[in-house]
């Protein structure tokens, strides 16, 4: 279904060898390998010939608007509010949400696009809108290695993981669960993370972009249309990761 | 021991038993399990041993273990018993267990868990808190650092009559320690800086130059320092410069040590006199250590989260083989996410070899980092693999045990 969503102004202008992937916010959101999400994404785009500029904006900066695909990572929960804060404030990122960009969103990131979330006392601080979905938070932490299924429409495999919160989510009508658990914890109702068009959160660490090559190619396909696959030589080191992980995880 | 009362006085007996039982069954160092039982017969033994004696509480992400030998070697000059937690046993049953063995110490010298603190203070009373650094660290199991570093204050500002030393350059040290009443603010350097981009008052961006660190719309900003790292030297309280020389490598370690000189000085021991002592460390609980296998020599050095590894790769050798060693296991952190935290380009053009029960994770990682290596399944293979005279070892914790054991073997 995706795959018959317009192309976007912005990548077009540039052609569709160019991409723009901007990082929001690394100085207050960025607690554990949201660098890895970033490095995967340049990394295959760059073996299939595509130039994968990166922009970091920091906390001070406005958001641009004319990105390809932009990047949200993890936070505490004082980082998490002060960063909705200024992203409401800045408008940057919901104005590129509206327009069809990319927005791919991890832990603290992706509640604070949902429309509200908990803060460190478990008030609930007002997100970003981007997606309809609300957090709040949990009885307990949700710590471990995460196994899913992800939804049929998306097409892709097993979801692997490490998730660490204690965030409970739902979902509005239009918006899906990525996946279905097998073992974990995730939203907390049996799934894990929502997608919308082209706005993907999840909680999952590991980084979840490493662990899920496909999942790296999907947010790609989505920003840049059809991928050529990668050898099976550039794809060597993260199969044998991806089948370690998948099997250290018995979803009995 | 004569002024506790007699339920802490059968509480410490009882637990030095346990910890001699312990060592005798070969089970730990017996550092912990003696506190643990004395702990349960009198909860409050720790604030009981405590009472009555000078205490330094030593925490921080990174350097606790060293920074806290380095100031036990200082305050050797003294001529008085300390009592210390030397091998790393810092929550409260490691606590109670050293000050336990030490009864008639009139000093203590303590690493404290980061999480612990706050309880430690209002426990021991201490009469110097030192706060080294605080980043990312095993998220899985520990706490978050604002969170960790918004108790801190809240401890330390119900604490009047305690002194704070603490590294001014590390930007959320700093918001921490600026609620203490008297601090004693050291330009300790912060190499690792992806936890403190923001200001903890306002979230703004903090901007940096050569005179430090300040928020951009705020007023928060790098306190005036009356200790200087200064590159291998030392610039003392009284503005005089002294070469550091010291036998243990690296930057973190001199930061570690001119933290360690200013806390002597509240116990009246000049930099002269404290010197040498530190010069005289050489390893500490097995890190730096330098052993002889098959002909070569292997150095380890212990680092544990993204910081510790950017620290451990500014003291590698030159041209000298390295091999990385990372697991998962509950101590070190069962997510792996953090090896992403850490920029490995400086390794391009050496011989890296990778091992570990998490290989595979450093392997993407490096490979994205276009640095070429070599799986092994162990130090010893390592070893056979390097040519050259040395290999350099950088293992997260129970990687780095499990190197030791193996180092240990008969070859």
């Amino acid at each position: 279904m995706t795959a018959e969503l317009p192309r976007r102004r912005g990548a077009h202008a540039r052609g569709p060898s160019s991409l723009r992937l901007i990082w929001v916010y690394p100085d207050l959101l960025s607690t554990y390998g949201d660098r890895g999400n970033l490095l995967v994404l340049q990394r295959r785009a760059r073996l299939r010939g595509l130039e994968a500029e990166a922009v970091l904006v920091n906390a001070d900066q406005p958001v641009p608007r004319q990105g390809d695909i932009y990047l949200l990572g993890g936070g505490e929960d004082l980082p998490q509010i002060l960063a909705a804060e200024r992203l409401r404030k800045d408008g940057g990122l919901f104005a590129a949400a509206e327009s069809g960009a990319v927005i791919f969103a991890v832990c603290a990131g992706y509640q604070l696009i949902g429309t509200e979330f908990g803060g460190e006392e478990g008030q609930p601080v007002p997100g970003l809108e981007i997606l309809d979905i609300r957090s709040g938070r949990g009885e307990r932490r949700g710590v471990g290695e995460i196994l899913g299924e992800v939804t049929p429409e998306l097409q892709l495999p097993r979801l692997t993981g490490f998730e660490n919160h204690q965030g409970v989510t739902t979902r509005g009508p239009d918006v899906a669960p990525l996946a279905r658990v097998l073992t974990g914890v995730g939203n907390g109702d049996g799934t894990e993370g929502a997608w919308a068009g082209r706005v993907l959160g999840t909680y999952l660490h590991g980084p979840v972009l490493v662990r899920n090559p496909a999942l790296a190619d999907l947010l790609l396909t989505w920003a840049a249309g059809r991928l050529a696959p990668l050898t099976d030589r550039e794809e060597h080191w993260t199969r044998l990761l991806r089948d370690q992980r998948l099997a250290a995880v018995n979803p009995g | 021991m004569g002024k506790l009362p007699m339920r802490a006085r059968l509480a410490t007996t009882l637990g030095g038993a346990a910890g001699t039982m312990s060592r005798l069954a070969g089970r730990g160092d017996g550092s912990v399990i003696g506190g643990v039982i004395g702990l349960r017969l009198e909860p409050d033994l720790l604030a009981l041993l405590a009472a009555g004696r000078r205490i330094v509480l030593v925490t921080g992400t990174n350097g606790k273990t060293t920074t806290t030998r380095l100031i036990t070697a200082a305050l050797g000059v003294l001529g008085q018993d300390v009592a210390s937690n030397a091998f790393g046993a810092n929550m409260e049953a490691g606590l109670a267990a050293a000050l336990g063995k030490a009864p008639d110490a009139p000093l203590a010298v303590l690493e404290v868990d980061e999480r612990y603190l706050p309880a430690v203070i209002r426990a021991t009373s201490p009469r110097v808190v030192t706060l080294l650094n605080l980043s990312r660290d095993q998220m899985d199991r520990a706490a978050e650092i604002w969170l960790v570093a918004r108790r801190w204050r809240e401890a330390l500002a119900a604490a009047p009559d305690c002194w704070v030393v603490a590294n001014a350059d590390d930007p959320l040290i700093a918001w921490a320690a600026s609620a203490a009443a008297h601090v004693i603010w050291v330009a300790a350097g912060q190499r690792w800086q992806e936890d403190s981009w923001c200001c903890a008052e306002c979230g703004s961006h903090l901007l940096r130059d050569e005179l430090g660190w300040r928020c951009g719309e705020c007023a928060f900003r790098r306190p005036a320092t009356r200790w200087v790292l200064d590159g291998e030297r030392v610039i003392d309280s009284a503005g005089r410069v002294s070469e550091l020389s010291l036998s243990l490598p690296g930057r973190a370690n001199r930061s570690n040590a001119v933290i360690a000189l200013a806390v002597a000085e509240v116990f009246g021991v000049e930099t002269a006199q404290a010197l040498p002592r530190l010069r005289d460390v050489v390893s500490v609980a097995g890190r730096y250590t330098r052993l002889a296998r098959r002909g070569r020599q292997v150095r380890l050095l212990l680092a544990k989260n993204p910081a510790g590894w950017l620290e451990a790769f500014d003291v590698l050798e030159p041209d000298t083989p390295v091999l990385l060693a990372v697991n998962a296991q509950g101590p070190d952190g069962k997510d792996t996410s953090w090896l992403w935290d850490v920029d490995y380009r400086v390794l391009r053009g050496r011989r890296v070899l990778v091992s570990g029960e998490r290989r595979l994770d450093l392997a993407v990682r490096l490979e994205a980092d276009l640095v070429a290596f070599d799986l092994v399944d162990g130090v010893d293979e390592a070893v056979d693999q390097v040519s050259g005279t040395s290999l350099d070892v950088i293992a997260n914790y129970t990687a780095f045990q499990q190197i030791r054991v193996a180092l240990g073997r008969a070859e």
